[in-house]
């Protein structure tokens, strides 16, 4: 149980599921911020491709028996959600694309901030 | 060949020399692929124009061509437009090549106890068809960074139609699947043992329809003619690769080659029988591994040699089509996926799900009794609960006995899942009952 | 001096890609790159998936993701690009803010991640020595609502009920949706009624 993280060792030692986790962190984190900071709809969405990716991370770390170090072990849970997230981001893919086509043809521009005709 | 090589070397060198000769191997298949088949399309088309071909590089049949044609690109002047986003622009070519090359990672081209693939992988038809499909972004990046408006069409068209076809291909590459229990394509390929009558192709109408469906999709998928709306040069000059010269552009047409070969070389895994012949003159002769490693690899090597014929068989049908089939239009190729390839390929899924649920145990369109061990598939989780897969192998028999059994997806999981009758020693066994 | 655990340098690699890709996303401000640093970072993403024994969500993950969603994307930026190689330039007040929310999130999840001692690095003999899965069948089981890997003791109903045999049917009737949805809103609209016999 070597929880501490040592360089020297990096590379003799297996991944756990903390690297993972780290690992869907940092996609997690770059989905936000591109999100937030995109005005470009299209860029918006592929900031939620990487959140989800990096959700699904945690996921597959949880549910692999390779990173297990006597914690909670997810078993098949881990892939079955991480499957069920990829079919749905699909799904919000194609439907996203098809609102923002739409968006397209009728303000021709996909720059989420004109899109404020809803503002009271 | 890693293990083997890490007895006598350091583990790092033995993997990394391993990896080598599989890369060295297949990215000589690819290229010498490439040579032959565009001097094969040469003649081919040159027979069925009425003309000669190409004769006179290389003295008969101008078989040395290609290796003139290569020459020429290669000191031609690697041009860019002054308009184009360069790092993308030099990008494309290698990510279509590499995505070409990545599938015959997992192609096997002989199995048996010692299969010949490079890296084997138990979800190995979904993988290679994945990254088949991962082959259309080299063209689309290309398109799109060209700055020229006939690329732009042409790597849009290529994107509508790629993600269109993958959905029919995928639905063909699962009868298979189905029919086998397993998406490990050594195993596929090995359940065709034996006679022509064992091959998937002849297993029942719905397979034998599902093939050519799979043809149809996979001739879409790997952007050949009647289907080649992305470089359609009556309409858009030359498509996707209208500003691309020498060197970069060949890296396109050795991708597209590649393609060809690779998803040829998938289509006689999954219904031609793969590495087995029409007649298993290997087990016959008795060129396999219980008689010793170095008949096992003659047999192997007849194997390989089977299933790059039918390999260079399914390329040069596509020739075939291409130089006597009109183009179709954009609105066309979409129509044929989505109105008839797509249904097709929906109904003969339920096809074969029926055929394999009313006669199990059978093959050549349920002429003859299939044998065993293309029905007793090993299933790994089985084993973690003290199943061994002959113990499947009897349920099945019980179950045939009582109702029929039910041949879908392996029978030996099937069986264990949906059969009351099964003396229970699983804990699996309750699905129905439960429900 | 311990050899070094191949699997964890493919680890490092295959992160470093992923992250770095993901940054390059981040920063990147042509939609067009954007989309081909998302591709390789997506398609990193499932080597680690590969990396982690789960294969089948690995291929899955290029089969749809990369292979599907992705292309669509790109299909969608080359459909609405005004100019050439559209680029929306971010506000500098957003960088810092989204710098400052987003550091903040990723030192937390980090600390969070390695603060729990079992999450931390296995035995690596215990590790070498699991048998490898050879089968997704256990996959297949799970959608079809028996579980292979959990069985109850003495109440072999218990498999059935933490199948997903349910949320299967749900997803496929959402993608039904989602299909007849993307096609509705998608469809081109005639501002004028179409002439007789076209």
């Amino acid at each position: 149980m070597n929880s501490t993280f040592h360089l020297a060792n990096l590379l003799t030692e297996p991944p756990g599921i903390a690297h993972f986790m780290t690992v869907g962190a940092v996609l997690f984190v770059c989905g936000a911020m591109c999100m937030a900071t995109k005005r470009n709809a299209l860029g918006v969405l592929m900031g939620i491709e990487l959140v989800l990716n990096g959700a699904n991370m945690n996921f597959v770390a949880f549910g692999s028996q390779y990173l297990q170090n006597g914690g909670e072990y997810l078993g098949l849970d881990g892939p079955l959600m991480a499957l069920f997230v990829i079919v749905l981001a699909a799904a919000e893919a194609a439907v996203a694309l098809a609102i923002a086509l739409n968006f397209y043809n009728n303000h021709d521009s996909i720059d989420v901030d004109r899109a404020d005709q809803l503002q009271g | 060949m890693g293990a083997f090589l890490d007895n006598y070397l350091p583990s790092w060198l033995a993997y990394t020399l391993a990896a080598l000769v599989h890369i060295f191997l297949l990215l000589n298949l690819i290229a010498v692929g490439a040579l032959v088949f565009i001097w094969l399309e040469r003649k081919i088309s040159g027979r069925i124009q009425d003309r000669l071909g190409p004769t006179r590089v290389g003295g008969k049949f101008g078989w040395l061509q290609t290796l003139a044609d290569g020459l020429k690109l290669i000191t031609k002047e690697d041009l860019m437009p002054v308009g184009a986003d360069a790092l993308l622009f030099r990008a494309a070519p290698y990510v279509s090549f590499a995505a070409s090359v990545t599938a015959f990672m997992a192609i096997p081209f002989a199995g048996g106890a010692y299969p010949w693939v490079a890296q084997r992988l138990n979800t190995g038809v979904f993988f290679v068809i994945a990254v088949i499909g991962l082959e259309v972004f080299g063209v689309i990046l290309a398109g799109y960074s060209s700055a020229s408006k006939w690329s732009l069409f042409g790597a849009m068209r290529e994107a509508a139609q790629v993600v269109s076809y993958e959905v029919p291909l995928g639905m063909c590459a699962v009868v298979p699947v189905l029919l086998a229990g397993s998406m490990d394509l050594v195993v596929i390929g090995d359940q065709q043992a034996g006679w022509f009558t064992n091959w998937f192709l002849f297993n029942d109408p719905a397979t034998f329809i599902t093939f050519w469906v799979y043809f149809t999709c996979a001739t879409a998928s790997v952007n050949r003619a009647p289907f080649d709306l992305a470089e359609a040069e009556s309409e858009l000059v030359a498509g996707f690769h209208t500003e691309y010269s020498g060197l970069r552009w060949s890296f396109f047409f050795m991708a597209e080659y590649g393609s060809m070969l690779s998803v040829s070389l998938l289509a006689s895994i999954l219904f031609l029988g793969g590495w087995h012949g029409p007649i298993p003159v290997a087990s016959m002769l008795g060129l396999t591994y219980e008689n010793g490693a170095v008949a096992g690899y003659l047999g192997n090597l007849l194997g390989c040699v089977n299933i790059l014929l039918k390999g260079v068989l399914g390329v040069s049908v596509m020739m075939w089509v291409r130089w006597t089939l009109p183009r179709l239009r954009i609105d066309q190729v979409m129509t044929t996926c989505l109105k008839y390839c797509t249904p097709i390929a929906a109904a003969m899924f339920l096809g074969a799900i029926m055929w394999q649920y009313y006669l199990p145990h059978r093959n050549f369109f349920g002429l003859l009794p299939a044998n065993e061990s293309a029905y007793a598939v090993h299933e790994g989780w089985a084993d973690q609960e003290g199943i061994s897969s002959a113990g499947a192998v009897n349920m099945v028999e019980a179950a045939d006995d009582s109702r029929g059994g039910l041949a879908v997806e392996g029978a030996g999981s099937a069986a264990l899942l949906f059969d009351p009758a099964t003396p229970s020693t699983s804990h699996v066994a309750s699905a129905e009952r439960g429900g | 001096m311990e050899p070094i655990y191949w699997p964890s340098f493919f680890f490092y690699l295959f992160a470093i890609l992923a992250c770095g890709f993901a940054v390059a996303v981040l920063l990147s401000a042509n939609i067009v790159r954007m989309a081909f640093y998302l591709v390789l970072s997506l398609a990193a993403t499932s080597g680690l998936f590969f990396l982690a024994g789960q294969e089948f969500i690995g291929a899955m993950q290029l089969l749809i993701y990369v292979g599907g969603t992705l292309v669509l994307l790109v299909f969608g930026v080359m459909l609405t690009s005004q100019e050439r190689f559209v680029s929306m330039k971010t506000m500098s007040g957003d960088w810092f803010i989204g710098l400052m929310a987003g550091g903040a999130l990723l030192s937390l999840l980090a600390a969070a991640a390695f603060s729990v001692p079992q999450w931390g690095s296995p035995d690596r003999a215990a590790v070498e020595n699991l048998p490898v899965q050879k089968t997704a069948a256990p996959i297949a089981m799970g959608l079809l609502g028996a579980r292979v890997d959990q069985p109850g003791p003495d109440e072999p109903q218990r498999g059935v009920m933490s199948g997903y045999l349910l949320h299967f049917e749900i997803v496929s009737v959402h993608l039904l949706v989602v299909l007849v949805g993307a096609a509705y809103l998608a469809r081109a609209k005639r501002k004028t009624a179409p002439a007789p016999g076209v």
